[in-house]
């Protein structure tokens, strides 16, 4: 039979429209499938219990600090979260390997600007607690090629530890030193280990998380409870919120502002 | 051309030394593992999906759990039974499977597979 061309483009055309339909329905079949099947991820929700902000932030009240309470925010939060001491467990050469989230040091360290020449009498004297400034731009979160360090919603810079390679970009991006390596494995030196929180390998960095993990349950950060006063936490969205009314009614100074790294740890001096 | 014998003999060497592993196994595989349960996840009857599921997807679902709870801050987790549970490995899956080298070492051990959770995850004989 010879086909005319006008036969040979109807049936080409049939048969294009056919394989058209036959791979959409295909396409809607796979699809419902996908739906009845179960998706895991459409039923997480967050505690009830949270507590829930734009922009966490902290003030340190200097006033009320002293190398004491330093101490024991700094045991509080060390036991923790895990932390090892290899100092303790190896001795003072290990100093260079030291993994701190949260410390005491000196004003001249901290504040490192030197604006005035004649600074007030003693001030420079002031105990002086420096952690993670969850910067509102953090460095650290731009130079990170995994995503493994990262900023929530409510403003808290957050490590995800299976996603870090231990480049440490992040410590390099760090104005504040606030991030730690671990340059050796560091189960041998967490005493008293707390199963509730993991712990972290060799070759990994780690900072403090703002307790992100004790906020979903609704509970306030360590240091915090354990700072007899001198550390406010709060909402710095929220102008009724305590840590507001704080830095209203006193003058505040944060670490390197001249960076634009915009931190949200506020010091009352 | 002379050399026929050699190259036939070399080659029956060869083929039998490289299908060594594959006749050396043949009808000796080994068991297939049996996890066994707790005590306590056998009272439970149900892990947070069926078991079917949980059998083979565990794994994706352990990856959305710690991405959801690490990465989004979402930490609890509501199954198709409309129960609610903690979205921890430490604190959930290991409470009932606190038998690890019974329940996950079995598997893994037998699929080559070195999961690498412990190095930094609690399990409850480590616990000190």
């Amino acid at each position: 039979m010879k086909k005319s061309r006008r036969e040979f483009l109807k049936v080409a055309g049939i048969t294009i429209l056919g394989a058209g339909a036959g791979s959409l329905i295909n396409g809607v079949s796979v699809l419902s499938a996908a739906e009845s099947g179960r998706k895991p991820g459409l039923d997480f929700f967050k505690n009830s219990d949270a507590l829930k902000a734009k922009r966490w932030g902290m003030a340190v009240d200097t006033r009320k600090l002293s190398d004491e309470i330093c101490e024991k925010m700094q045991v509080s939060c060390h036991q923790l979260h895990n932390v090892p001491d290899f100092i303790k467990k190896f001795g003072k050469q290990e100093k260079r390997h030291e993994i701190k989230w949260i410390w005491e040091t000196g004003f001249e360290h901290a504040f490192t600007g030197r604006e005035n020449e004649f600074p007030r009498e003693n001030l420079e004297d002031l105990p002086v607690v420096v952690t993670c400034n969850h910067c509102e731009k953090p460095p650290c979160v731009r130079a990170c090629p995994t995503q493994a360090t990262f900023k929530r919603e409510d403003g808290i810079v957050m490590m995800d530890f299976h996603r870090c390679i231990g480049c440490r970009f992040c410590m390099a991006a760090c104005p504040f030193g606030s991030r730690s390596f671990n340059f050796r494995d560091p189960r041998p030196a967490i005493y008293d280990r707390n199963p509730d929180f993991p712990t972290r390998t060799k070759g990994v960095v780690e900072k403090c998380n703002f307790c992100a993990e004790r906020l979903a349950v609704g509970k306030l950060p360590a240091c915090v409870e354990a700072s007899e006063g001198a550390l406010v936490f709060g909402d710095l969205e929220d102008p009724e919120s305590d840590i507001r009314k704080l830095l209203a009614e006193n003058y505040t100074i944060r670490r390197k502002p001249e960076l634009g790294t915009n931190p949200s740890v506020f010091y009352i001096i | 051309m002379n050399d026929k014998g050699m190259i036939i003999a070399g080659l029956i060497i060869f083929f039998t030394i490289f299908t060594f592993p594959i006749w050396y196994n043949h009808g000796a595989a080994a068991p297939p593992p049996e996890p066994e349960l707790s005590q306590k996840a056998k009272a439970a009857k149900t892990c947070v999906e069926d078991t079917a599921y949980m059998r083979t997807e565990h794994m994706h679902l352990l990856n959305q759990w710690r991405n959801t709870a690490v990465r989004d801050g979402l930490r609890e987790y509501t199954g198709k039974d409309g129960k609610t549970y903690e979205v921890s490995l430490s604190n959930t899956c290991l409470d009932c499977h606190s038998n690890k080298e019974q329940f996950c070492d079995r598997c893994h051990n037998y699929a080559s597979v070195t999961p690498y959770c412990w190095d930094c995850h609690t399990y409850p004989k480590e616990k000190m």
